[in-house]
């Protein structure tokens, strides 16, 4: 993962709260096996529209974007941070976050950064006013600057490292796969296994066929 | 020192305390797996070179993208076909367990690990799907998690989590006729809106839940995601212990003796505090439908339409103005108005056996309004088989109903099951977000009985507006108790 520390780039206003990972990306375009390649599918239920923020070109090259409150919820689809970070966000500012998206954009390195809401509108009205007004997000001293307005935000100390450094989640647990084995010893015998199977008899299931 | 049940399942797994500020790193007991997350996290372990750590504690199905109808033809569509084939040759390559299309073990993941017994009190569940809260009705910490994380749990069946805080949603008293578990859960988040349980674990208790059968519990923990909540728990009892007793993977003999007595502490202390308590009436509740595009925009199906310029929230006010508008619905009309093109009934929340024995209760000598489709999707090839056995497939069909093959179909129009733009359905499922059952589709969330009562109708309805006693038994056909629905005897077919 790339080192995060300071990013500046023009900011998108998204005046909308509840943007659910349906809307980031439509269920659709989550057919696909590779990482990569999903910027054409970001918002993809929007896009059409030429009135939306990102067809607009002063938005267009955004990299942060500034969303209503909880952003990211419903669905655990990944997608939604792969998208935003295809297309080219670096951050995602908003005064509330769905855990499970605020997750996923850690490990992915988008910073997923909280604000007041106070100051996610001060930041909308410059934008809008001035739009291509560029943003710095500054994970160091945990602060965004947008024309006059400079706002602390909030991001948990332990991403917040794990994004300057650049941090590999699973490199980091291997590290105590010591502690994993002897964790392991202690587990009750009545816990589950998948394996060997079991099951009740196989049988044999009747394709549906489409009605007349 | 006194806990809350979700406390007491975190501190029985964790394997690494963390420490200045690092979260702690927590043993995962059961991972379930599925096409449509895993095919980048299985690609991550074969770049950095890992293996599954833990095969026999994984398990995959097929269910997002699989086809319910012609399924024992090739996938018509290419790339749903190609994830499905790499979801197999992933299982094969890392010796995970999979049920596979066409297997009588099929179905939506979060139906396959509890009919197989897999799925337990005190355990913890993840897999790469928000609905895995549906498992917390065990007494398990179950959540969904993102692909990296998939990757992580394959790579060291542990993931690093920062404590969540702790919820209690009281429901008491009795549900009245009519009201159903998916109805509790609707006006829950109607009531504490979609962010209200952000990072928290929901303990749903009271009497109300407690008289809920097993899998009316699932419905409710469920949708737990759908209140912004990772996970949702109800702490075990005999409902449990009965539902799970003999199952394939149920612990035996004096595993099993050992597992009830530990699973008995898994409860609440009387004196354990939790960071937020809400209390719900049970009494009060009628059954509730959806009327916008998140789950918290939800009301009595009594209630009409909202009024948007009446909402006093700025915020809410946007947003209900663009729901009404996309919705394609008159503001202060009658919700009972509303005419559907689709009825499906399915998915995690609604497509188990008791879900569609109370829908073939309302609907058996009936037929379907003019111009309505009624998919009825089994969660699972089991509970296909099963309802088959009881003669419910019969009924469906008679009524004027389609009877597919198990998967999570038009829940999310991942397969060919799809609304078309425009067109507006009544779900059993759980999400009314735009554009989710097809583009351009609308959709109203309601239990199963609404679903049932709206398909004869045409139009929103409840089982008020049929002329059904108020008080119909539906657990029963006719006077004759239904045969309980006992996995551990191999069906007649």
């Amino acid at each position: 993962m790339e080192k995060f520390a300071t990013h500046t780039g023009v900011g998108v206003p998204l005046r909308r709260s509840n943007v659910d990972t349906d809307q980031i990306i439509p269920a659709v375009y989550l057919k696909r096996v590779t990482r990569t390649g999903f910027e054409d599918a970001l918002f993809a239920a929007w896009r059409g529209d030429p009135e939306f923020v990102l067809n607009q070109e002063a938005y267009s090259s955004g990299s942060v974007l500034v969303a209503g409150p909880d952003f990211g919820t419903g669905s655990s689809r990944e997608h939604a941070v792969w998208a935003l970070k295809d297309y080219g966000f670096k951050a995602v500012l908003a005064s509330r976050f769905a855990d499970i998206f605020r997750g996923n954009s850690g490990k992915q390195g988008l910073l997923a950064a909280q604000l007041a809401q106070d100051d996610i509108e001060q930041i909308w009205k410059v934008l809008e006013t001035e739009p291509g007004t560029e943003i710095t997000v500054d994970l160091e001293n945990r602060t965004v600057t947008c024309g006059s307005v400079v706002a602390p935000f909030q991001v948990d100390e332990y991403t917040r490292w794990r994004l300057m450094e650049g941090l590999d989640d699973i490199g980091l647990t291997l590290n105590h796969e010591e502690e994993i084995t002897s964790f392991e010893a202690t587990r009750g015998s009545w816990r589950p296994k998948a394996l060997p199977a079991k099951h009740l008899p196989s049988v044999e299931i009747e394709a549906a066929r489409p009605s007349v | 020192m006194a806990g809350t049940l979700a406390e007491k399942v975190w501190q029985d797994h964790v394997v690494r305390k963390g420490s200045d500020g690092a979260p702690d790193l927590l043993y995962i007991d059961l991972h379930l797996v599925h096409e449509v997350t895993s095919p980048q996290a299985f690609e991550g372990l074969r770049l950095a070179g890992r293996k599954v750590r833990r095969p026999d504690l994984t398990l995959a199905t097929e269910d997002h993208n699989t086809p319910t109808l012609d399924i024992d033809l090739p996938i018509a569509d290419l790339t749903s076909r190609t994830q499905i084939d790499t979801l197999r040759k992933n299982a094969e390559e890392f010796g995970v367990r999979i049920h596979s299309l066409g297997d009588a073990d099929q179905g939506i993941v979060h139906q396959v690990g509890p009919q197989l017994g897999l799925t337990m009190p005190g355990l913890t569940v993840v897999c790469g799907d928000s609905h895995t809260s549906t498992h917390g009705a065990f007494g398990a910490l179950a959540f969904g998690i993102g692909t990296s994380e998939v990757e992580h749990v394959l790579a060291t069946q542990t993931l690093p989590l920062a404590p969540f805080k702790t919820m209690a949603i009281t429901v008491n008293g009795d549900l009245p006729p009519g009201a159903t578990s998916k109805d509790i859960i609707l006006a829950i988040i109607a009531k504490i809106g979609t962010g209200g349980g952000q990072g928290y674990v929901l303990e749903y208790r009271g009497e109300a839940i407690r008289k809920l059968s097993m899998e009316a519990r699932m419905t409710v923990c469920n949708m737990s995601i759908e209140a912004g909540a990772r996970a949702g728990m109800i702490a075990p009892d005999e409902t449990t212990f009965d539902y799970l007793k003999g199952r394939p993977h149920a612990p035996e003999g004096a595993d099993w003796d050992e597992a009830v007595e530990y699973w008995k502490t898994l409860r609440s202390d009387d004196d354990a505090v939790f960071d937020t308590e809400v209390v719900l009436e049970a009494d009060d509740l009628e059954p509730f439908v959806t009327w916008g595009t998140n789950p918290g925009q939800g009301l009595p199906l009594s209630a009409n339409v909202p009024v948007p310029e009446e909402i006093a929230d700025e915020n809410e006010r946007v947003a209900a103005e663009r729901a009404v508008e996309y919705m394609g619905l008159v503001p202060g009309a009658p919700l009972r108005d509303i005419a559907v093109d689709t009825v499906f009934i399915g998915s995690c929340t609604n497509g188990r056996i008791e879900d569609l024995r109370s829908v073939a209760k309302v609907l058996k000598g009936r037929k379907k309004a003019d111009n309505v489709r009624v998919l009825v999707v089994p969660a699972s090839a089991r509970v296909r088989l099963q309802a088959e056995a009881e003669g419910l497939d019969e009924i469906f069909l008679d009524f004027g109903a389609e009877w597919r093959n198990a998967g999570c179909s038009m829940c999310l129009g991942m397969n060919p099951d799809q609304l078309a733009p425009g067109e507006r359905s009544a779900s059993t499922s759980n999400r009314n977000f735009e554009g989710r059952q097809g583009k351009g589709g609308r959709t109203h969330l309601v239990s199963p009985l609404v679903a049932a009562a709206t398909a004869i109708r045409g139009t929103l309805s409840s089982l008020a507006d049929l002329d059904l006693p108020e008080d119909v038994d539906l657990t029963s056909f006719d006077g004759t108790p239904l045969a309980p629905l006992d996995p551990r005897v191999p069906l007649q077919v």
